[in-house]
């Protein structure tokens, strides 16, 4: 069975076709990259995974689950988590709100226990705040854990992100662009850190990345789009040798 | 023994007040007109933070409070007039302003429901007009007075009360403030799309803090009625939202701290011109101007108030002050220079 799987996905924002026909199968445990030039519709594929958009046309099937028309937060609390192309923290927060506000969807004491602090609220926050320390621990952002997240490096802005992400305890992760703006130092950590989360937290992978080092190091699987169009689909191998990914990207430089 | 009394001493000396606010007014210590400013302090201390649920922690603008205000003020009133027995309103005025606090809830529910289904800046038009529509309503039902208002109530708001209600809204809206919903909240403010995306039901618990703001307006609303003992429905108009929307500006967003300061500061600046006004001889009028612009200069100058997004160490929960929870305190705020993208 299947962990995803997205069947003639379109999307189009008036006349502009974002997405055409985009299909994809995910295997529990797999880590898949997406690839392609700017304008490619990479992220409108996360964003229709997510429900931030409702697609044209098309089926998205997780967990034999149909996700069309469900609210993001939803679709969270079914186990997908993502990342943003552009870091979105809560930038006012400190690093430990923006991993504790992950748990929204699965904390089990309701209004009424926390506005009169009721025993269920105390022992659930308390389990929350652990937790929450657990996470930032493996990530390295413990001592920081006071600290306001706009205040952080960029860095570890991105390493708090993947944080959040993984304490909705997803089995399904989306990156989008986890490498960008990052030094090659950085880059080779973060190779590390997405390894160690696949072995730690056995999530699901599914990756945007502009990297060709990130992509052709840790993919299983790459699909390329251009312009919506799926063009080519392969193992890094065979994606670097193919004719229309190397015309696409071609071309793309000439543009730029 | 150290550690005890660290964390009880604040709650300790909000209950040795108590009895002060019995004392002092009866004993003459404090001359009636300060003590009427002092209960005006509490209430708008109960409405600033009422709405900086709304435009503070949440990031939404209500321009409309007044209305909900009125909600409670209408019905409070009308319960202790109307409804309970006489002689027994000194006993039931709890209930009296629950029922006001509830009636606002109810409205507020209603706003909220269809303000908070799409993305966007509607609840500002929507609460602008509901303010119009309450303040027209009460004054075209001739049962409760219409224009003329209401009367008829005893004066049951009396310093004590008013202070057990704002310590009482102030621990409710911390308890919420400080839990996950109230971070739900905070992370709607910050990012609304990306709140959705680490699970926040977004529609949800907007719905839930304008309940509970409109309810602690409500609750206000009830005090202010027995405390005039008279309302009529000029007393709900857009400049009494106005007055609202300024303390929040001015104390800070996003501040429980910043809400007791906001109205603190607005209550007795304001009185403090009527004298002024008084003794070199200009028109009283000129004190509908001031609230106005300075709210203007506010929003340009100093968007986030006095305390924005800062709160007093007493005002937090023990274990969420800084360094309470074993972890280390967090390091001097950097000066962010360029940032990130």
């Amino acid at each position: 069975m299947s962990l995803l799987a997205i069947r003639h996905l379109s999307h189009a924002f008036g006349g502009l076709r974002a997405v055409a026909d985009f299909n994809l199968e995910l295997q529990p445990g797999e880590l898949v990259a997406i690839i392609g030039p700017n304008g490619a519709g990479k992220t409108t594929v996360f964003n229709l995974i997510t429900g931030v958009y409702r697609p044209t046309e098309g089926q998205i099937v997780f967990q034999d689950r149909s996700l069309i028309g469900l609210q993001p937060h939803a679709i969270i609390g079914a186990g997908i988590a993502r990342t943003f192309q552009t870091i979105r923290l809560f930038r006012e927060l400190t690093v430990v709100d923006n991993v504790r506000i992950a748990w929204y969807g699965r904390t089990s004491y309701g209004l009424v226990d926390a506005v009169l602090r009721l025993p269920r609220f105390t022992r659930e926050e308390g389990r929350i705040r652990r937790r929450s320390m657990d996470l930032l621990e493996i990530f390295g952002l413990a001592p920081l854990a006071e600290t306001t997240s706009k205040n952080l490096p960029y860095g570890q802005q991105r390493r708090l992100e993947i944080a959040r992400a993984l304490a909705t305890q997803p089995s399904l992760l989306l990156l989008d662009e986890p490498a960008a703006g990052m030094n090659p130092a950085e880059i080779g950590q973060l190779m590390e850190l997405i390894q160690s989360i696949r072995r730690e937290f056995h999530v699901t992978l599914l990756l945007i990345e502009h990297q060709m080092r990130v992509v052709m190091g840790i993919a299983e699987r790459i699909k390329v789009l251009d312009f919506g169009q799926t063009i080519a689909e392969g193992t890094p191998v065979q994606i670097q040798h193919h004719p229309r990914v190397i015309e696409a990207y071609l071309g793309e430089e000439e543009v730029g | 023994m150290a550690r005890a009394w660290r964390r009880w001493w604040f709650p300790l000396v909000l209950v040795a007040v108590f009895p002060l606010t019995i004392v002092l007014p009866r004993s003459g210590l404090i001359n009636p007109y300060v003590n009427l400013v002092l209960k005006y302090v509490g209430i708008n201390i109960i409405l600033t933070v009422s709405l900086n649920l709304v435009n503070g922690y949440m990031g939404e603008f209500s321009v409309g409070h007044a209305g909900f205000m009125a909600i409670g003020a209408y019905a409070a009133a009308i319960l202790t007039v109307w409804v309970f027995p006489a002689g027994t309103g000194v006993w039931l005025f709890p209930l009296a302003l629950i029922a006001g606090g509830l009636a606002a809830g109810v409205a507020g529910l209603g706003i909220a429901i269809p303000s908070f289904r799409t993305r966007g800046d509607y609840l500002a038009i929507v609460t602008l007009a509901f303010n119009m529509i309450v303040k027209s309503v009460l004054e075209n039902v001739e049962a409760i007075g219409g224009p003329r208002g209401f009367m008829g109530m005893d004066k049951l708001t009396s310093l004590a009360w008013v202070y057990a209600w704002v310590i009482l809204a102030l621990y409710l809206a911390r308890n919420f403030v400080f839990s996950n919903f109230g971070r739900g909240v905070l992370a709607i403010r910050e990012d609304e799309i990306a709140s959705g995306l680490v699970g926040v039901n977004t529609r949800q618990i907007k719905v839930q803090t304008f309940v509970l703001s409109a309810a602690l307006a409500g609750i206000a609303g009830g005090l202010f009625a027995h405390e005039l003992q008279f309302i009529n429905p000029r007393s709900f108009t857009i400049l009494k939202s106005t007055d609202m929307l300024l303390m929040v500006y001015l104390g800070g967003i996003g501040s429980l701290g910043g809400s007791i300061l906001g109205a603190t500061i607005y209550t007795v600046v304001l009185e403090g011109l009527r004298s002024v006004l008084q003794q070199i001889g200009i028109s009283q009028e000129w004190r509908l101007v001031v609230a106005p612009l300075l709210l203007v200069l506010l929003m340009i100058y100093r968007p986030r108030g006095i305390m924005g997004l800062q709160e007093f160490r007493v005002l937090m929960p023990h274990e969420e002050q800084p360094g309470a929870s074993g972890a280390p305190p967090a390091p001097a705020p950097q000066p962010s220079g360029g940032g990130s993208p």
